[in-house]
């Protein structure tokens, strides 16, 4: 059985809250998809059938009590498995919390219940976050459902991969430096990281808290308005939640572009950055052109301190990992290796717990917050997120919209990136800025490559952007082409993968 | 603060002393969660996701701890500023995420001074907000961690809100360290900050201690000493490592700046750790929690509702009895000093009111009311009680209250009137001539002794409630006659 085509989470929704099917039903369908290719696909790691057959049910007693189960009644959604969920082992795709069960949900969990929306598994993830490609998992790689060889792109690989392969139409990841975006792109979804502070982080497993945002995964732009109208809004349990209600997107989705005034950012894009294929470099010129048609005004526009990025990130968000991952030390939960003395059980948990990314990112912060290097690096990368907040602010002084690819590539074969690090940490160039100013973005999917694999068209915003930043991307979703790209482009000269200086 | 001779532990040698106090905050809960902050209980009760450190969970400062940290920060002369969060990293079993939230460039409160007893001010550096650990107990072992067979770990008291009160190195002996923690304890009880009690570790001393010739303007090498619980071991722990630092001098070698355990049986300081076995703490700003800013309404309103402090009152118990701010310290200590002033504006005399506080009062004032004190004292004063009634009768009052001329009424204290006295004078001299004679015509010596003798004799024949002085008085007369 497929997912129909129209089984939007919207749709969906709508059909159970008026009793036209039920919740049950929509969701036998969805875990026959999962059986049909999770052998395959490897995109979570927990299905929850019996728990979701139980939710499903208890939606379509309260519809047939004539209640109504919120705006997400019936619809099955996946977590990426850094979410805390009461009872549900919560891994972070790590050995080292192997059985561990938090006694809480997230927030995120909570507000998705409180709509309706039924849980359906905890998906795989690079460990920790860690990662843009979901092969740091130690519990498998994750496969693109588009083509089972390549990777799907992460962290949140396996929430893109369950709602690319039709598992469930919504899922949640989390953002530090792209990682819900890469893998949207790569695996031909919408995604997106909210405004810093938008949706509240408690019960997210840290990464790095100043980066770290919760967002949807979801087939179309309507659907990813929907989920994070559902799970926005202010939680007093996290103080860097914005105190303020989500904001709502549904109504403004259809406002269109017309007069808005929308940037390329030059260092992100081909004719800026090495690494930027032929074939994402013409979408993205596709894509400025479709926003030209439909009123908005586009120009190039410099946002010069975003190539310090990567090299800013890479201090920032280890730095604060070292420290949140401090507490898997096997005293309380999780993995413990025993020896004689507490410091040796550490070392020896610690070990045998996390994979080699994990510890090659907490020897890196470690080291940067070392007394006598800090200045050199953690206050010298405070300094560059402060420039990239000028810079982004000088450019939105002239625009409503920055755009960029929001990968460098189509997804990529499985194993060809794992030798390299620093290969793999360029995979987030163009999604990194974002995180560091704590603004929104989103990909949307923008046709596909040369390899007939997709490519994601990255929207940024201003902080509480999220209105414009959804209504530009419902106009690109619906002139996305369906064949390959124009190689080549149309404009802005043409797109030779060589940096300009 | 005082370079003054008697202040030397080693003769030809200057102590310099900086505290570090840390305090528990009385609060509802703690300081970044809905966990309850209270004492004992069963292990591992008052926790929650966030006193556990749970993955996933995240602090929310408590406003309570701040408005406190604030009356701190006011009732010690500080700055209240802007603040910021820090992590400091370490591991350690009974720290549930292996890094302590506290303050580190951007404490809430700097820069301030507190008055000792005497009227000495010693400089506070600073006063920041900080959580607690939880506790290890070693099984096995004689519950030494080394030889332990295994720990356990009770994390009721992680995430307790701390206030680390970082005194200057003003100190310079045993008792001057001892008044400024008693001082300090004094003001956060009477804030309602802490509850003060060092024998439940809500509130801890590290001391700062080096040592250096008098005379030398330069500091000495500093060693910390840690688990120092109450004011005795911290006497004791000042002396003891005084000695050890001056010893190594002496002899030649190098105090290396440490961090020293006191141990309390042995009645000496070891050594924990050295400078180069310091923790490298990586302090960075908390990114979990945003900067503490209090407005200037809020520091204003905590200051206006602060509490008459120690110093103030000593300062004006001082003023009313004529005495300098170390002699009324102790009536202010008691909690008396209300008493004392209003009964001193009743009429009483200064002396003898800070007397019976310091003599009479020491288990508290009970039902005595300050009109009836001054009325007590005034009876005392004007002869109509003697000394010993009059300490009768205010134990009277204490337990009940009353209108002392009828507590000394009833306690049959009514004061002989002269003839009276006169007359068993009388009858006394009668039936001891000879000592009558030998106070009559002995040397100054031998009338004193004499004089003794019958005013004995008249207390026991009147039950004592004769007044010692009116009898010498007729004794005098008498011999005169």
């Amino acid at each position: 059985m497929s997912i129909p085509e129209g089984a939007t989470a919207r749709v969906l929704a709508s059909e159970i809250r008026s009793g036209a099917r039920s919740a049950r039903t929509v969701l036998e369908e969805h875990l026959v998809a999962i059986d049909a290719r999770e052998g395959e696909i490897n995109a979570f790691n927990l299905v929850l059938v019996n728990e979701a057959r139980a939710a499903a049910d208890a939606v379509d007693i309260r519809v047939a009590a004539g209640e109504d189960p919120g705006p997400l009644a019936g619809v099955p959604v996946a977590l990426k498995d850094n979410m805390c969920t009461r009872g549900v082992p919560t891994t972070c795709s790590s050995r080292i919390l192997e059985g561990w069960r938090p006694p809480y949900d997230a927030t995120v969990v909570e507000r998705l219940v409180a709509a309706g929306a039924v849980v359906v598994g905890k998906t795989n993830l690079d460990e920790f976050a860690m990662g843009s490609s979901t092969e740091n998992s130690a519990f498998g790689v994750t496969r693109n459902p588009l083509d089972p060889t390549k990777v799907p792109g992460g962290s949140s690989g396996g929430s893109a991969a369950a709602v690319a392969a039709g598992f469930t139409p919504l899922a949640l990841g989390s953002d530090t430096g792209g990682s819900i975006r890469q893998p949207a792109a790569l695996c031909g979804v919408v995604g997106v990281k909210p405004t810093y502070g938008a949706v509240s982080r408690y019960g997210l497993v840290a990464f790095a808290s100043s980066l770290d945002q919760i967002g949807p995964f979801s087939r179309t732009v309507a659907d990813s308005a929907l989920m994070l109208e559902v799970i926005g809004g202010h939680d007093r349990r996290d103080s860097t939640s914005i105190p303020e209600p989500a904001p709502d997107l549904s109504s403004v989705l259809d406002h269109g572009v017309e007069g808005l005034r929308v940037g390329i950012i030059e260092e992100l894009s081909g004719d800026g950055l090495e690494g930027i294929a032929d074939d994402v470099q013409a979408r993205l010129h596709e894509a400025v052109a479709a926003l030209e048609a439909a009123g908005a005004t586009v120009a190039s526009t410099s946002v010069p301190s975003t190539v310090y990025g990567l090299s800013a990130y890479y201090v920032v968000a280890p730095a604060e990992a070292s420290s949140n991952l401090a507490r898997y030390d096997g005293v309380r939960f999780g993995l413990r290796v025993d020896a004689l003395n507490a410091g040796d059980m550490n070392t020896a948990t610690r070990t045998a717990g996390f994979g080699d990314e994990v510890k090659r990112r907490i020897m890196l912060g470690t080291y940067a917050l070392s007394a006598g290097y800090y200045d050199a690096y953690y206050g010298k990368s405070q300094k560059v997120r402060t420039l990239i907040l000028e810079d982004f602010a000088r450019a939105y002084e002239e625009f409503d919209l920055l755009l960029s690819p929001t990968a460098p590539t189509t997804a990529f074969p499985i194993g060809e990136k794992t030798a390299d690090p620093m290969t793999m940490y360029l995979n987030d160039v163009c999604t990194i800025p974002s995180n560091l100013a704590g603004h929104p973005s989103m990909s949307v999917p923008f046709g596909v490559g040369e390899d007939g694999m997709p490519i994601g068209v990255q929207v940024l915003a201003p902080a509480f952007g999220e209105p414009t930043m959804f209504r530009a991307a419902k106009v690109l979703e619906a002139a996305a082409p369906d064949g390959h790209p124009a190689v080549g482009g149309t404009m802005v000269g043409s797109p030779t993968g060589v940096r300009h200086e | 603060m005082s370079d003054d001779a008697t202040t030397e532990i080693v003769p030809g040698w200057e102590t310099v002393i900086g505290l570090e106090v840390h305090a528990e905050l009385a609060t509802a809960t703690k300081l970044f969660s809905d966990a309850p902050n209270r004492f004992g209980g069963e292990p591992n009760t008052n926790v929650d996701p966030v006193s556990l450190g749970l993955p996933g969970s995240l602090p929310v400062l408590n406003e309570q701890a701040v408005e406190l940290a604030i009356r701190v920060g006011l009732s010690l002369h500080c700055r209240v500023q802007r603040s910021v969060f820090a992590r400091k990293n370490y591991f350690y079993p009974d720290m549930p995420k292996d890094f302590q939230i506290s303050q580190y460039d951007l404490p809430i409160n700097e820069e301030g001074w507190m008055e000792l007893a005497d009227g000495r001010r010693v400089g506070i550096e600073r006063a920041h907000l900080e959580e607690d650990t939880g506790k290890s107990t070693h099984v096995g072992g004689g519950g030494r961690i080394h030889e332990a067979g295994h720990s356990l770990v009770d994390y009721n008291r992680a995430g307790v809100p701390l206030i680390e009160i970082v005194g200057a190195p003003d100190l310079r002996c045993a008792e001057d360290a001892r008044a400024y923690v008693s001082e300090l304890r004094s003001i956060l009880v009477a804030i309602g900050a802490s509850d003060g009690k060092m024998e439940e570790g809500s509130m801890r001393v590290d001391c700062n201690v080096s040592v250096r010739p008098v005379g030398d303007a330069e500091l000495g090498t500093r060693c910390e000493i840690k688990n120092i619980n109450s004011l005795r071991s911290l006497g004791r722990a000042i002396v003891y490592e005084s000695r050890r630092q001056v010893d190594l001098i002496t002899a030649g070698e190098r105090v290396e700046q440490q961090t020293r355990h006191w141990n309390e049986d042995e009645g000496r300081t070891h050594k924990l750790r050295s400078k180069e076995e310091a923790y490298d703490y990586r302090y960075f700003p908390e990114p979990d929690l945003v900067p503490v800013d209090p407005s200037e309404e809020w520091i204003e309103s905590v200051r206006a509702a602060l509490p008459v402090l120690p110093r103030e009152r000593r300062h004006r118990l001082a003023e009313a009895a004529g005495v300098d701010t170390a002699t009324a310290s102790l009536t202010v200590e008691r909690g008396m000093d209300d008493l004392a002033v209003d009964a001193i504006g009743a009429g009483a005399d200064p002396t003898r009111v800070l007397v019976h506080v310091e003599n009479n009062l020491a288990d508290g004032a009970g039902a005595l009311t300050a009109a009836s004190f001054a009325a007590l004292v005034a009876m005392e004063v004007g002869g109509d009680l003697t000394a010993t009634q009059a300490k009768t009768v205010l134990a009277t009052l204490v337990a009940g209250g009353g209108d002392p001329a009828a507590v000394a009424a009833d306690l049959g204290f009514e004061a002989m009137d002269d003839a009276a006295l006169e007359s068993v004078v009388d009858d006394l001299i009668a039936a001891h001539p000879e000592d009558w004679a030998a106070f009559t015509s002995g040397d100054d010596k031998e009338r004193k002794k004499k004089s003794g003798f019958f005013v004995g004799k008249v207390m026991k024949a009147t039950s004592g409630q004769a007044d010692g002085r009116a009898v010498n008085e007729i004794l005098a007369r008498r011999a005169g006659a």
